[in-house]
Formats: C-alpha cells, structure tokens, sequence
C-alpha cells in the first residue's frame, strides 16, 4: 500500500469517527483546509515528474474525494443524530386539548324553511312574504271570512287598538295566518303563480302544543285547469321530499275553510316507535294511524274575484303546513316552547352547522 | 255534536256499526272527535233477582243475600249494607271481575265481616246513573232475570262525538247527518213524521216582531194546561243523557231535544210571567236582562231581544231569561219558533261573550223553511208529554227562503274536484242530499232550504266528491318547465341566507324569540310602535323594535343555568309604525374563550369582538366592506356604552350596523350579568350588489414581489386611526396597495397627550421594481397625508 493510501485509510478512519460537528470541522481544516495535509499533497502536484503524475495524481485525487465525501457523510450524520435529539427535547402531549373554534347553530325552524325552499323550487314555487302586522281585510274579509263569520271567532287574533286602523279603517292585527300573502301575490302578480310563504303567525292561545307566535308555510298555485289532483300530487310529492320516505301516505278528508271549496284536511300516516310519531305508512296497516297535518283545497273564486282576477278564467289551490310541527316531527323534538327560549344547550342539540345547507343533490335533510 | 248510534237509526234505517259509521263520516267531511260505548263501563252488571235475605251473623246493618244470576248455576250469596234488600227485590248485580263505574273499585270474591260475598247489589251512584245512594236499584219485576244490565236499560249505545265545521249548521241536528249517511249509501234516510195540529182559537198572549232585521220571522203559539212536572219519556231522556244533556223539566228537554234532533232551536215561556205583548226589537242601550245562566248582560241598541211591556225576557236566539223561564209550576206557556238572522246573532254573541246550543245554530244559520213543522213537531210532544190545549199558530213577519240556483257544468267534478264521476251517480248523490237537479249543458242545482252554505259551482263540485270519497282522487304532477328548475330566491332571501348562515359560521347559536316584549323591555328603546289591544299576557304586549330584548331576556335565562358564554343571534324583524325591518341582532356575554391550558385564564368578550362580528357578517353580506366608515354610535337613550360602541355606515345616512358593548343600564333591565357586547345589521340599509353576470372583472397577479414598509407616528390622543390608515391608503393609490395599524402606544417615550401608530404600507411594483428614488418619493407622499390627518412622523 502506498503511503497515499495508507493516509486515506487513516483520515477516513478519522472523519468517520468524528463525535461532534466540531471535531468535525477541525479535521477539515486539517485536511482540505488552506493548511491542510491532503491540500499540501494537493500542491505537490505542479512539482512532480510526467510519469510520477501518472501514478501519483490519481492517488492525490482520489484522496482528496474520498476526504471530502467522507466529511459529507459524516456531517449529514452528525446533522441528522443532532437534529433527532432537538426533536426529542420538543415531544408534547398530543392529547392535551386544542383550542377549539366556537361554533355556531341554526335554529331548527329556519333550517326546515330553506329545506321547504329548496324543495318547493325545484317544483317552481317562489318564495313570497308579507307583513306580520296585516289588516283584518286581507287577513280575513279578502279570504271570504266576513265579519260575522263563525270562523273569524276561531282564529284567536290579536288585534291592535281601532285608533290604529288603517287609512281605508280596517282593523289591524296580527297575521293569523300566512293567507294574507295569497292575497297580497294574486293582487300584485298575474298567473301563473306559485309561490310559498313561510312566516310567523300569531293567534291568542297558549298552552303545552299551542304557543302565540308559531310558523306556517302556505302554498299557492293559481292557473288555468289546476285541479285537486294537482293538489294532491304536490303535497305528497313535497311531503316525500321533505321527511325522504317513499312510503308517505295521504288521506284528503273533506273539510271547511272559507277561503277554500272544496276544502280538504289532510292526515298522514305514521306509526308510534319508541314513543316517537314516525312519519310513513298506511294510516289503516298495523300498528299505524293517521295524524292531521294540514289543511288545503281549492281556492275559492270568491277569493280570487276579491285579489283582482277572474275566477272563470283562472283556479288552483292553497295550503297550509305548520313549520315548527313538521321540524318537531322530522327531527324529533317533543316540545314545542323550547323553540322560543334560546337555550344554548338546546341549540346545540337540535340546530344545524351552518355548513349543512340542503341541496337537491345532497340531500334535504341534514 | 254528539249523537248516538240508536238515535241516528231513528232517522237513518241502516244496519251499519258504530265503526262503519264513524269511518264514513270521516270520509265525507264529518269529523270523528271520538266514540264511547257507556255499556263498557258497565260490563259485568246484570239484571238479578234476590231469593233470599238474612241478617249478617256478625254486623247488624248487613245482610247475607242469596242471588239468581239468571244463568241456571246455584244462586250466588253476596253480602249487602242497603236497607232496601229484601227477598223478591229485582236488582242490579256485579260479579267478580266487573268494575265499579263510580269509583274504579274492580269487584272481587271477599269475605265481608267473615262471610263470602260473590259480587255487589249497585245503587244509582254507583253505577253513574244518578244521585241516588239510598239504597240498591228497584227494577220492575218482569226484569229479564241474568241480562246484561246496559242492555236491559238500553245504554249499549255508542256516542260518536263529531265536529261540525262552522257551514253545515245542517249537520247540527241529528237527522242532517242522517241525511249525509244516506247520500254516502250507508242506509235510507226515514221519511220525517210532520203531525198535523191545528190548535184552536187566536194565541193566549199576543207576539210579533218589529226587527225584521234581526228576527224576520217570530212564528208560535200558546198552549195552556200543561203539566211541567210530567217527566219526559225514557227514550228521550236517555238520549239527552247519552249526548251529556242534564234533564232540567219535561218542556226545555222537549226542546232541546227537537235542536239536537232537528237543528232547531226553539224557546218556551212561561206565559204567567209574560204582561201584555211580546215583541221582537231591538233593545235600548243599557237594557239590562238577566240570563239563564243567572248572570246579567247589558245590552245594546244593535241587539235583538224578545221583550213584553216590563222588559226583556230573551237574547234572541242566545239565551232565555231567567224571569220568564219555566218551572215546575208552569201551566201555560207561550212556544217561540223565530228565524234570527245569523250575521246579527253572531255579532250579539261576539259582544256579550255569552255561547250557548241556540246561539251555535242560529249564527251559521237554521233551515227557513222549517218553522211551521218544526212547531207542529214541538207542540205534538208537549202535547203528548205535558198535556194542555194549544192555540192556532201565529205567524209574524215572512222568513227569508232563498231559493238559491246554481249553474253547474258536471265536468267541474274532474276538471275542479280531480274525480271524474258520472253525470247519472252525481246527480243521485245530489238528490239524496236534497238539491233539485235539472240537466242540461249546464245544470241547474236548485238547493235546498237548509243548505245555507251553498252558492257556487265549487260548492256543488264538494258535495259530489265529498260524498264519493277524497281518496279517490289521483295524484296528477304539476306542469313542469322545461330544464333545471331556476332559482326562485329573491335577492333579500339571499341576503338573509348568507347572514344566518354566517352568523352561524362565526359562532353564534339563532335563536328564535317572540316578536312581543313587555312595556318595561321596550321602555329603554324608545318603547314600541305597536301596542296589542289584547295581549295574552302583560309580557307579550308590544311588538318589538328591537331584538336586543328578546335575545338579553334569553341571555338571562342562559346565564341562570349556569351558561358562562353566550354567543346567540336572532334574524327577524322590528315592527315601526311605517313598516317592518328585517334585522340580525347579535350578543355576547361572558367568556369568549374559557381558561384552559395553553393561555391561562379565561378571556371576556370586548367591543371589538363585535366590530370583528360586525365586520365579518356585513362582509358575508355583499355590503362594500372597504367603503365603510366606523362612525359615532346612533344613541337614543341608554342602549350603548358611551365609549365603546360605533356605527358602521356608508356616508353619514345609511347605518349598516351598530356595534360594541351594550350600555350597563340596559343590562341591568334584563337581568343579564357583566358586559355584553351586541351587533345589529339593517337589512334593509345594506345596498344590493349590481347584478353584472358571473363574470369578474380581468385581473392577472403581479409578477413583481410587493414591497413592505413600516411607518411610526406621533398623534394627539383623540386622533381616529381609521382615519390616518384611510388617508395613507390614499397617499399614492398607483402603488399602495394596503395599510394596516399594527401597534398604538402610549407612555414612556411618548409625550402627554400623545399617542404612536405604527402602520405597515404595502407597496406593489407594476413594470419594473422600485428604485431607492421611487421609493424615498412614496414615503415623502405617506408622511405628508399622514401629516395632514395631524400625525408627525417619529424620530
């Protein structure tokens, strides 16, 4: 072995040794350094012989790479060893918890209208709205509900003083219903016209199911040759929608309200499962029954005639869905005053992220 | 309107059940509240014979009976306390297993003072039939020894409970629903028995009427002679029971029943009490008239009565007096059968807040056409029950029959009702319910008397699908438009969209409350614009004009569960006199970030959250975030802290938001502890975005790095910081880009009075990058607005 070699060996040996990043260094700089040995043997090379460069030069050369790819090596080790121990030194207790976000809800109500919405315009309906303070002439007399109607005494109104009335001196109230907004679209709009109207009402009752305020959504179609059948089809096909059962059944009983002939309730089948109404089924199979959900019919041309348009040209139908009754049926709350309480502990039970938006393509409910 | 299954067979001749009967109302518009057998209750009495009586070894007030049941086993001993046992006695006995309607006690085999008794001889009480408790039932002794008791006393009779919608005053008398059964083929309805009474010589007190507005028609006649105290027949008064009508005398129960039978209320004086003659009017302001019901009603001059020379003895067709009603003493009486017009009842009603049985059906109206039947069917059972002589009837004033006809084109029961049905099926159902029908192109419908609900083609179209079924109806789709449906949501849906739902994301729970607060909530803002005049209760009296109180009020409650962070928001509106405002309301109270781990103790909500809020939510909104201006607060009365709440707005009118820390009176109000901060959004103040297409305005991003430097200042203290970080963005538009305050000190170092702003301008190259000269120039520009605004730049 030559005594290039041998000196390879040697401060490979070395550098391969080498404890720290310091040591390190320094056997660089006595190497490759401006004083280093192998950068001495490096100089040697101009002074010697063609043929001692054939032979020796290689071997310098070779010394010189293998130093420096040994000091590489080594360095990115050492680098390595030195930045594990720093790590190391930074371990935390990943179960500690992380500070979290607060995070906001969606009242169950507003939650139902955007799904009856969403459901409701891909059949064309628009959404409408009116005022809550309305005028008893378009929340009953427009409607066929004249002043001494037995109906009127039903709806529990809370009225406003008659130093209040309007300019034309109707009485003002609270909207009893959404209806008055029928009124307000066949007065302001020329059919065809569907349209919804989601909303708070107002009647004078309060109990364990019953609260002052509460939410409805009416359902208006007005056109030409709009039959009960129409009727019929839409409510189902929004009620299938809306609860994403295909086994909702309906059954129209014929009923009374001024602003509809024929008028119809309609009932639902549902069966009782866990203490709990679950929408689906014949209301006459086993185990079912039928509950009253809503009422509808065809609107009466006495109303139409009222809103401005002719009852011989034009037909169609209305309804009327109570929201906080369909959300409590479909999401299973049980009491309908918490609604109106703002308790954060049932927020965060019964509403929404925010980020659940129903959509047709992802699926009404969320 | 309860009838019950043995009464409606009087009308109706139909071997239906009680359950087909009730699914068939259902099914034609006649609601089913509910049915009751009253024999359930009294299952396990039977009618029984004691065979024996002796005295009880071991008590002196009982007795040891032995009992035939009637089912051919040993007679059965059973001990008793009434005194009336005795051997031959037909009675009423429970065995084992049957359960004391009275008092639930389920009747077993016990020893009784040592002796067996097998079951129980039953009084009148006990078996709910009456008061009577003296001792056990007497029956007739031709009893049928072993039958079931509710079948011997004929109470195996199902009441069906149904509620009548406010336009069939027909179906408020038994036979009308009869008449309905019979359209819907469950039997024949029974011709009605109309006697023929003449009555002899002119009334024994005179009547008439002068309203012919309130009461057209005032028909009767006097009947004198009669026994008040004879009792109404078994049947009549079973079925008065059965329908929970109390027995009052043998003439009021003859007419109730006719109205429950017949829907035809009539009214009964006792003419001894009467002077002179009795007249329909209209009363005089401050009349009084003291009820039946013993209470005393003021009248008013819109209001019929029925009055003589003394005074009023009758709200007509609401409710008799108490002064002229019949006793027991009664012998001659005058029967009142009138017409009162609906509209005008309806009203008295309403105003003397008085309902009864009369009242129901003469607001939605009785038949016109029944007042000479329905008094000769009156005076028959007076006659036969009371016995006396009645007079010839008197008839004043002409009631109004209306003869209504109406044009109807049969294709409307597929083209309206959604049920096609045959010309020749429509036409029968509409003659069984008693229309006259005459065919043609269109028909002519002639209705009935007592159909006063009738007036259209709709009404007509009703009654044949009603009567056919709704769940013959077929669903059919509504047209649908070509494509994917389009968007229906108007631009104010949207904005409330994007609020809710953002408000949400930032963290805040929607909380829905009532659109009414009381006096006292509404006081510190102004009090409300709208005041009920009936609320339902002090609490829920004035429409909100804010919604700060609905969601304090809620705060309050949170807070007294033991909450420590309220973030909660509420979109809805404020009710003004000039209209209603949609408006988000948001509030904050107590921590914003619990103690924990990392950071220490708990952190409470500032004012700035509510800017960051207010900020966020107008953002999500579409409102030009960059144009707005924090300006001073709106304050009109204590809502706001003084210092530490703003507006934000777009120029000095148009107020987007109010925000930062609620005024500590106000909070004190609701109760609500420590600071809450709060954040309003007008709605209707945000400016809708121009609807300019999808597309967005050409931009590339810069290749050039954007240059960042940092500025200090000196201002006096009550400089704005908006407003020296506005006019620096606006020092040199072409290349600033941004500026951001990101340090505001004062103290050491800095003089009295005095405040430094650092702030961060960002610069962005376009062509080439800055020169030092560019960039010396651009300082000079920042330093110089800044200056203007009144900062100085720091040393």
């Amino acid at each position: 072995m030559s005594d290039i070699e041998a000196m390879k060996a040697q401060l490979v040996g070395d550098i391969a040794a080498a404890a720290d990043l310091e040591t390190l260094e320094g056997l660089r700089v006595a190497t490759l350094g401006k004083a280093g040995n192998v950068t001495a043997l490096l100089k040697t090379m101009g002074s010697l012989s063609p043929e001692e460069r054939k032979t020796r030069g290689p071997e310098i050369h070779g010394l010189r790479e293998a130093v420096t790819n040994a000091i590489a090596a080594r360095k990115s080790a050492l680098e390595a060893t030195a930045l594990d121990a720093k790590l190391a030194t930074e371990t935390l207790d990943m179960t500690l918890p992380a500070s979290a976000r607060a995070v906001g809800s969606i009242h169950p109500v507003s939650q139902v209208m955007d799904e009856v919405a969403e459901i409701f315009a891909d059949l064309g309906f628009a959404v409408a709205t009116g005022p809550e303070i309305e005028d008893d002439w378009r929340n009953f007399t427009a409607l066929n509900i004249p002043e001494t109607h037995p109906a009127r005494a039903m709806h529990d109104t809370f009225y406003f003083p008659e130093d209040r009335n309007d300019t034309d001196g109707n009485r003002m109230l609270l909207r009893t219903h959404t209806s008055p907004v029928q009124v307000r679209t066949m007065m302001s709009e020329k059919p065809p016209i569907r349209i919804i109207a989601p909303g708070r009402v107002y009647r004078s009752d309060s109990d364990a199911t019953h609260t002052p305020m509460f939410h409805q959504v009416e359902g208006l179609v007005i056109d030409r040759g709009i039959h009960m059948g129409h009727l019929k089809w839409t409510l189902e096909t929004f009620l299938k929608a809306f609860f994403e059962r295909d086994d909702i059944v309906l059954r129209l009983r014929p009923s009374y309200f001024p602003f509809t002939e024929p008028s119809a309730e309609v009932d639902v089948g549902y069966k009782q499962e866990k203490g709990r109404r679950i929408v689906g089924g014949h209301g006459d199979d086993d185990g079912h029954a039928w509950m009253e959900l809503l009422g509808s019919g065809m609107v009466n041309p006495r109303v139409i005639a009222n809103c401005g348009l002719d009852p011989d040209e034009y037909q169609g139908f209305a309804f009327g869905i109570g929201i906080d009754r369909i959300a409590m049926l479909k999401y299973g709350m049980d009491d309908l005053r918490a609604f109106f309480d703002g308790d954060l502990r049932w927020a965060a039970h019964y509403g929404f992220n925010p980020l659940s938006v129903p959509t047709l393509s992802g699926g009404i409910s969320a | 309107m309860k009838i019950t299954l043995d009464w409606l067979k009087s009308h109706l001749d139909t071997n239906a059940t009680a359950e087909e009967v009730a699914a068939t109302l259902n099914r034609i518009g006649l609601e089913v509240e509910g049915m009751e057998n009253p024999a359930e209750k009294l299952k396990g009495f039977r009618v029984a014979k004691i065979l024996t009586a002796d005295p009880h070894p071991q008590a002196d007030k009982l007795q040891v009976l032995t009992v035939d049941t009637g089912d051919g086993a040993a007679p059965l001993q059973v001990v008793c306390g009434a005194p009336n046992a005795r051997a031959g006695l037909v009675g009423v006995l429970g065995t084992a297993g049957a359960v004391v309607p009275a008092n639930g006690m389920e009747l077993k085999v016990a020893a009784v003072r040592g002796v067996e008794s097998n079951g129980m001889m039953c009084s009148s009480r006990e078996l709910e039939l009456g008061d009577d408790h003296d001792g056990i039932i007497e029956l007739p002794e031709d009893a049928t020894i072993g039958q079931d008791f509710a079948d011997y006393a004929g109470r195996n009779d199902p009441v069906i409970d149904i509620s009548i919608t406010p336009n069939r005053q027909d179906c408020m008398g038994v036979r009308g629903i009869a008449r309905d059964l019979a359209a819907a083929g469950l039997g024949t309805l029974k011709p009605l028995d109309v006697p023929s009474i003449e009555g002899a010589g002119e009334p024994a007190v005179d009547f008439r009427t002068d309203d012919a507005e309130g009461c057209p028609a005032f028909y009767g006649r006097t009947i004198s002679g009669v026994r008040n105290s004879a009792a109404a027949p078994e049947w009549m008064l079973r079925r008065l029971e059965a329908v929970g009508q109390r027995s009052i005398s043998a003439l009021v129960d003859i007419t109730n029943y006719v109205m429950l039978d017949l829907g035809r209320p009539s009214h009964v004086y006792d003419s001894a009490k009467l002077s002179g003659t009795v007249v329909a009017r209209r009363a005089k302001d401050g009349e009084t008239v003291t009820a039946l019901n013993e209470k005393d009603y003021v009248l008013t001059s819109n209001m019929t009565v029925i009055a003589d020379d003394k005074g009023v003895h009758d709200i007509a067709g609401i409710m008799g007096g108490l002064e002229s009603g019949c006793s027991e003493t009664t012998t001659d009486i005058l029967l009142e059968v009138a017409y009162f017009t609906p509209e005008k009842i309806a009203v008295t009603g309403q105003k003397l807040g008085l309902s009864s049985d009369a009242r129901g059906r003469f607001e939605r109206g009785v038949d016109p056409a029944f007042l000479d039947d329905a008094t000769a069917i009156i005076t028959d059972y007076i006659l036969k029950i009371c016995g006396g002589t009645a007079s010839a009837v008197k008839r004043s004033g002409t009631p109004p029959v209306a003869n209504k006809v109406i044009a109807y084109d049969p294709t409307l029961s597929a083209t309206l009702g959604g049920i096609a049905v045959e010309p020749a099926r429509q036409r029968a159902i509409l003659e069984s319910l008693g229309f006259g029908v005459t065919e043609g192109d269109i028909w002519q419908i002639a209705v009935p008397s007592w159909r006063r609900d009738m007036d259209a083609a709709p009404d007509v179209v009703e009654e044949v699908t009603r009567i056919v079924g709704f769940d013959n109806i077929t669903s059919v789709p509504l047209p649908r438009a070509d494509g994917v449906a389009k968007p229906t949501a108007t631009t104010e849906q949207m904005l409330e969209r994007r609020l809710r739902r953002g408000a949400a994301a930032a963290g805040f729970n929607e909380a829905v409350t009532w659109s009414f607060i009381s006096e006292k909530e509404a006081e510190p803002f102004g009090g409300g614009h709208w005041t009920l005049a009936n609320p339902i209760s002090e609490d829920l009296k004035v429409m909100r004009p804010t919604l700060l109180a609905g969601l304090l009020s809620a705060a309050q409650r949170n807070q007294a569960r033991g909450a420590t962070s309220i973030r909660l928001f509420e979109l809805g509106r404020r009710y003004f006199a000039d209209g209603e405002r949609p408006t988000l309301c948001v509030i904050m109270a107590g921590d914003k970030r619990a103690r924990d781990w990392k950071n220490g103790k708990a952190a409470p909500f500032d004012a700035f959250d509510a800017k960051a809020a207010a900020v966020e939510l107008l953002e999500a909104a579409g409102a030009p975030a960059d144009r707005l201006q924090v300006m001073d607060a709106v304050t009109e009365g204590p809502i706001w802290h003084p210092g530490q709440s703003a507006t934000l707005r777009l120029g000095p009118k148009a107020v987007l938001a109010e925000f930062g820390a609620l005024h500590p009176s106000l909070t004190k109000v609701f109760d609500v502890d420590g600071p809450v901060m709060a954040v309003q959004i007008f709605l209707d103040a945000i400016p809708a975005k121009r609807a300019s297409g999808p597309a967005r305005a050409a931009y590339t991003p810069p290749a050039l790095q954007a240059v960042r430097r940092d500025f200090a200042f000196l201002a006096p203290e009550g400089l704005s910081a908006a407003d020296l970080v506005r006019s620096i963005k606006g020092a040199d538009k072409a290349n600033i880009t941004d500026a951001r305050l990101f340090d505001r000190f004062a103290g050491q170092g800095v003089p009295d009075g005095q405040i430094s702003l650092a702030v961060e301008v960002t610069l962005q190259p376009k062509d080439k990058s800055y020169t030092e000269a560019d960039l010396k120039a651009i300082a000079d520009k920042v330093v110089t607005a800044a200056a203007k605004s009144g900062a100085v730049l720091r040393g």
